[in-house]
């Protein structure tokens, strides 16, 4: 009955948020239990309990709609409290376009970014393209017979697509882009030969990397990984870099000191030794960026974003 | 070592003492949440990853896989009793299940699904240890196309085997196709049908629907008539336990389940409630009773039953062989093998031996573990039924309703009181599956149509669009054309039958439905 306590806590922990002293902290998930944003807010709970930053942390989860339910939601209940945090990401920018959703990131306090992840592009080990020149001859020939299999549409996946096609003087809107629900159901379509090639975060593929089922022909990174046996983009000669990155922010209308208050312990957070221990458990990389840097890298993001997701004709 | 002796040593692991508390906590735990409608498998995993996080990674893994079992148990559960499954894969155990408990059968409805659980579960347990490398070649033959055409094989056979009235099934299946339409369409990111509120973007949530239809409606139905507070359900009659005849009856259905639910489990698109419809169906085909389908007949319990469980074995295969998670709750269980290091994939077995065949024979231990736990409990569950009306529905009611919030603490305002959106829905749709009760239409192809219609038109648009644009890709494979032609045959096969004037036996099999 345990789950079910917790369960009914979360759900009561909204109306009866009343926390006792300052270092509480009630982190908002916008996804359902077990994705990506759940587990940054729940390793983030653990590390800021375990280095006795905070008492007292409460994670909760409103799903839907690529986050941006759970961030109207933030931005309407949370404005001005200190203790209310929220954890969101790329694909939250890609989600409020496609959306039109009625609020942004910019009504919320952007306290870092946190972890990041590569995109790759993968073919199947039998396939006839060796490396990303021969991805963009094929798709100098004929874009529609290049199957791109990836997530959702207007996802990092989708946006990383459109990038490259671009780049590479290919019209975006001709890429066949086939939108699976997950990295899981495309992973299965890669494999199973259905798409020409697959592109998704690099930890959806390492896997079948490593047992020679999958062969990496391009990473989205600005520097070559280590343990990645392939070019940049950028070294290909396709210019796009693109981090599928997760962040957390403070509620809109706090005082520049309780901005400053949060900023610091979640830098405290991020050098602790159970933060470090659980990203490398997890295969994240830390990408940790904050203050006035990481408000200019946001900007930049919502930019290029925009821009493609107009391209495909995504957003009008 | 070969196989045998790695399941052996598996085995040994299982069986320390510490791993059979956690089995145990485990399967305690996901009945416990099986039984409430609403909170699933997949949450509980999900709030349960960090508080296992100090745990030893066998341990946990094995508890965790001991929810995912316990959980397909406890939803049938509920489903055969109180007619209020809780969750989507025991929604066809509801259709026979409750009408046997209704007319005192709840014994041996609860030990035919125990017993197929179980025998199921076993069955696919080993063939995850034995076949695992074949079966997922199997299902990653599987594509876009071929998806379609087992989509067009489950509306062919499915809708027909619903209810006696066939435009009454199809309204209602046609009510759920719609209802599968809101929300935000994954292939363009464009939103259906969501009339500008956010909270429908994600579309219609299966297991809110189908509590609110079956247990809501259900309840709205009791209340709203006089007759139906006064129709004594009898609690018990004759044996708890099986007879001689359900057996005979019961355990081919056993054996169908679980070879549609091994391998629909292991498909990435696949999941447990495809396969539930799909043996509900095929028991129907294969009945020597067709006329009992739809007032308890037993092999729409243990057919569908198996077939769940079945396919949560299947779903460890894709997991552990190529850490590929294909439902929420494996999803959750891949997060869970990050949290400890661990990385499946195609090569997990080798790496991770002991870890993999350790978790393969705790399965096997869970799933003995809720036998024995189930089996004498049945005796106290049918009592449930001698619970005054009035309290057992309020007593639904409630739980309903926690699950429901406690699933989503998503709120909006209305007239400044923060209220939930899916509680809305809840009553909502309640009423509507009220609505239906009323006027004679079946409730259980709503459910269908809302997890079918986005599957089936999902599978075609992909299909098409690889293919650009060229239908013959909807055919290109031996396994398609097998699928259409089954499903064409579905529909040709009976019309036939019907020509050569065999029309009254097709009648009679027509059984009908709530």
């Amino acid at each position: 009955m345990r789950h079910y306590l917790l369960a009914a806590l979360a759900a009561g922990s909204l109306l009866l948020a009343a926390p006792a002293f300052a270092a509480d902290y009630t982190i908002m998930a916008p996804a359902a239990p077990g994705g990506g944003w759940d587990q940054t807010a729940r390793t983030m709970q653990a590390a800021l309990q375990d280095e006795g930053i905070s008492s007292n942390v409460q994670v909760i989860n409103v799903p839907g709609a690529g986050g941006t339910i759970g961030l109207a939601q933030f931005v309407n209940q949370s404005s001005g409290n200190p203790e209310a945090l929220i954890v969101g990401g790329y694909v939250m920018v890609g989600a409020i376009l496609t959306n039109a959703s009625p609020v942004t990131l910019d009504q919320v306090t952007p306290i870092a970014r946190l972890t990041g992840e590569y995109e790759a592009i993968v073919v199947p080990a039998g396939s006839d393209i060796q490396d990303m020149a021969g991805l963009v001859a094929k798709l100098k020939e004929d874009p529609g017979a290049v199957s791109w299999g990836g997530g959702s549409a207007g996802g990092t996946d989708h946006i990383t697509a459109g990038l490259v096609a671009k780049a590479a003087g290919v019209d975006p809107t001709k890429v066949n882009y086939i939108a699976f629900s997950g990295g899981g159901e495309a992973l299965a379509a890669i494999l199973g030969n259905q798409v020409t090639v697959g592109i998704s975060g690099y930890g959806e593929f390492a896997e079948q990397v490593k047992a020679g089922t999958l062969r990496v022909i391009g990473i989205s990174s600005d520097e070559p990984v280590e343990g990645i046996d392939a070019p940049t983009f950028k070294d290909a000669g396709i210019d796009v870099s693109i981090q599928n990155w997760r962040m957390v922010a403070a509620a809109p209308d706090i005082s520049a000191e309780q901005k400053a208050a949060i900023t610091a312990d979640i830098e405290k957070m991020v050098k602790s030794e159970s933060w470090q221990k659980a990203v490398a458990d997890k295969g994240w990389a830390d990408t940790y960026l904050a203050g006035d840097a990481f408000d200019a890298q946001l900007k930049k993001d919502t930019a290029a974003t925009a821009g493609i997701l107009k391209e495909i004709g995504l957003v009008k | 070592m070969n196989t045998f002796e790695l399941l052996g040593a598996g085995l040994l692991t299982a069986f320390q003492w510490g791993n059979l508390l956690y089995a145990l906590i485990g399967v305690t735990l996901g009945t416990a949440v099986g039984v409430l409608p609403g909170i699933g498998p997949a949450l509980t995993v999900a709030l349960l990853l960090p508080v296992t996080y100090r745990l030893d990674p066998a341990g946990s893994l094995i508890m965790f896989a001991g929810i995912y079992y316990g959980g397909m148990y406890g939803g049938s559960t509920t489903s055969i009793l109180l007619n209020t499954p809780g969750e989507s894969a025991s929604i066809v155990t509801a259709l026979e299940g409750n009408k046997m408990a209704r007319k005192g059968r709840g014994g041996p409805a609860l030990a035919t699904a125990a017993i197929g659980s179980f025998i199921a579960g076993l069955v696919a347990t080993l063939g995850l240890a034995f076949i695992a490398p074949s079966v997922v070649k199997f299902a990653l033959s599987f594509g876009p196309s071929e998806y379609f055409a087992l989509m067009l094989l489950a509306f062919m056979t499915v809708s027909a085997a619903f209810g006696e009235s066939t435009l009454r099934g199809l309204t209602a299946l046609f009510i759920g196709l719609a209802l599968g339409l809101i929300g935000i369409d994954q292939l363009t990111g464009q939103t259906r049908l969501a009339m500008n509120t956010p909270n429908l973007f994600d579309g219609i949530s299966v297991t809110t629907l189908a509590v609110a239809l079956f247990a809501i409606g259900e309840t709205i139905a009791v209340v709203a008539s006089r007759t139906a507070m006064d129709d004594r359900i009898q609690a018990v009659k004759g044996s708890v336990w099986m007879s001689r005849e359900d057996w005979a009856r019961s355990w081919k259905s056993w054996l169908r389940g679980t070879a549609i639910g091994f391998p629909i489990g292991a498909m990435p698109a696949g999941g447990a409630d495809v396969a539930s419809f799909l043996s509900y169906s095929a028991e129907k085909q294969f009945s020597k009773h067709p006329e009992e389908f739809g007032q308890g007949a037993i092999e729409g319990v243990a057919g569908p039953e198996a077939a769940n469980n079945a396919s949560a074995a299947g779903t460890l295969v894709p997991l552990l062989t190529l850490g590929l998670p294909t439902t929420a709750t494996a999803a959750i269980m891949l997060a869970g093998f990050q949290q400890f290091g661990l990385q499946p994939g195609p090569l997990l077995f080798v790496t991770n031996a002991p870890l993999v065949w350790g978790l393969i024979a705790s399965l096997l231990v869970a799933n003995l573990m809720l036998l024995v736990l189930n089996l004498p409990l049945i005796g106290l569950w049918v009592r449930l039924l001698m619970i005054p009306r009035p309290w057992l529905y309020a007593g639904i009611l409630i739980f309903a309703t926690l699950g429901t919030i406690g699933a989503s603490a998503s709120t909006f305002v209305v007239f400044g009181i923060p209220t939930s959106f899916e509680l809305g829905l809840l009553l909502l749709f309640g009423l509507l599956g009220y609505l239906l009760r009323r006027f004679g239409y079946p409730i259980a192809p709503v459910v269908v149509g809302l997890i079918l219609g986005p599957m089936a038109e999902r599978s075609l648009r992909q299909a098409l669009q690889i293919g650009q644009g060229d239908p013959t890709v909807l055919v290109d494979s031996w396994i398609s054309v097998t699928l259409i032609g089954l499903a064409i045959a579905a529909v040709v096969v009976p019309m036939i039958l019907r020509a050569r004037g065999k029309g009254k036996m097709l009648a009679a099999m027509a059984g009908d439905e709530d």
